[in-house]
């Protein structure tokens, strides 16, 4: 009874029937920093794990830009 | 969860304005938001040409999209940096940007570093005393020089960066950790132009970065999804997963950082850190553009010293 999230080229196993944010901060993963897909599509992250799907989560972290406030 | 607006399937939550929607609905939003952000800041109007710079990723490309579709009258740049990081990061972020303009029928302007300057950035950061293990800092002085020279010689009104709440509330937690007054005090959505150096703009000053990616991605515009190869470790990302565990821990927190800080700035409390800056500013003897420093700008020197270690070098060959 489990589905799996994957982030990048990692995958994580994680039990079926709790949802996704609960997963991710289990798995040590900021919410905050991912955005999860199902089949391609958005969904929220009060969303329940179903048995056997993989979540594709997509990070937005990003960084390295240029500050505009140096001379 | 349902959408607030129709009650359809929501898309996305947004924990910190307590707001649930659904793709069509967040579609909506967020270019409403955006307009009501250019007002309330006095970015620029619709009779005013924009300059938007895009890297290829998430929220420049959303930002361009998003001023298109409000109707302004928003041209784009591209700044070739020649950073391969094994995955032909450039290459794909050009190809990403050209792509884009090509099918919304946009102007974008490229400028290639290593064609104008004669060196890629890894090549010039290996070759001065500039960051020798990271190029971001020569990065950094080459992306606003080129931003500010291609504002200026194209006659544009304002310089727009896809800068989100993410990027400010780092850069103002750094600034903050070493009492940065200086930059403090010149950090907001508006940095306003003077003596040659264009305004400068941040729309999307007051959104998520996971909110601008979310845009991206149900709008299906294509971006590049690897950071560039020289982000890894960088303290600004750092600074940002600092942030959002606080944010996980207490939604609105990153808002609230910010919007605080620009209410307390506006109250006068960075005035006097106008001490830190520079007492004037002049035009470079060499490129022309503003510099505190005497003689050439800080641009000018670092890629006349990459120019001619790269000739001694060539020599010694």
């Amino acid at each position: 009874m489990s589905a799996q999230l994957k982030l990048r080229d990692k995958v994580y196993e994680v039990p079926s029937g709790m949802t996704v944010r609960d997963a991710l901060l289990r798995l040590g993963i900021e919410p905050e920093s991912v955005l999860p897909t199902r089949q391609g599509e958005l969904i929220t992250d009060d969303d329940l794990l179903r048995e056997g799907e993989v979540i594709r989560l997509v990070a937005v972290i990003s960084g390295g830009g240029a500050s505009l406030a140096q001379p | 969860m349902k959408c607030r607006t129709c009650g359809e399937r929501a898309a996305i939550n947004m924990r910190q304005h307590k707001l649930a929607l659904c793709r069509d609905h967040y579609l909506s939003w967020l270019p409403e938001q955006t307009e009501r952000f250019i007002h309330k800041y006095a970015m620029f109007t619709r009779q005013e040409r924009v300059l938007v710079a895009v890297s290829g990723g998430k929220d420049s490309l959303a930002l361009w999209d998003i001023l298109d579709r409000l109707g302004y009258r928003a041209e784009g740049l591209y700044i070739g940096l020649g950073i391969d990081g094994g995955v032909g990061y450039s290459a794909e972020s050009h190809r990403m940007a050209q792509a884009f303009a090509a099918g919304r029928g946009l102007t974008l302007t490229v400028v290639d570093v290593a064609e104008v300057e004669g060196a890629t950035i890894p090549e010039a950061a290996s070759l001065t005393h500039r960051g020798r293990d990271k190029p971001c800092s020569v990065c950094g002085l080459t992306k606003r020089h080129v931003m500010n020279r291609v504002a200026r010689d194209g006659g544009y009104d304002a310089l727009a960066t896809g800068h989100n709440l993410d990027d400010e509330a780092a850069t103002l937690f750094g600034n903050t950790l070493t009492w940065s007054t200086g930059y403090l005090a010149r950090q907001g959505p508006v940095l306003p132009g003077a003596d040659g150096l264009a305004r400068k703009v941040k729309p999307f000053c007051r959104f998520y970065e996971r909110e601008t990616a979310a845009y991206a991605l149900l709008r299906g515009i294509d971006y590049i999804y690897d950071e560039c190869p020289f982000a890894v470790g960088a303290t600004s990302i750092e600074h940002k997963e600092t942030l959002n565990r606080l944010e996980s821990a207490r939604p609105g927190a990153k808002l609230s950082f910010y919007l605080s800080f620009l209410e307390a700035k506006r109250r006068g409390a960075f005035l006097t850190a106008g001490d830190d800056l520079p007492a004037g500013l002049h035009p470079c003897s060499t490129c022309g553009q503003p510099t505190s420093a005497p003689g050439s700008c800080s641009f000018c020197r670092t890629w006349d010293a990459v120019r001619a270690r790269r000739a001694e070098r060539l020599t010694a060959v």
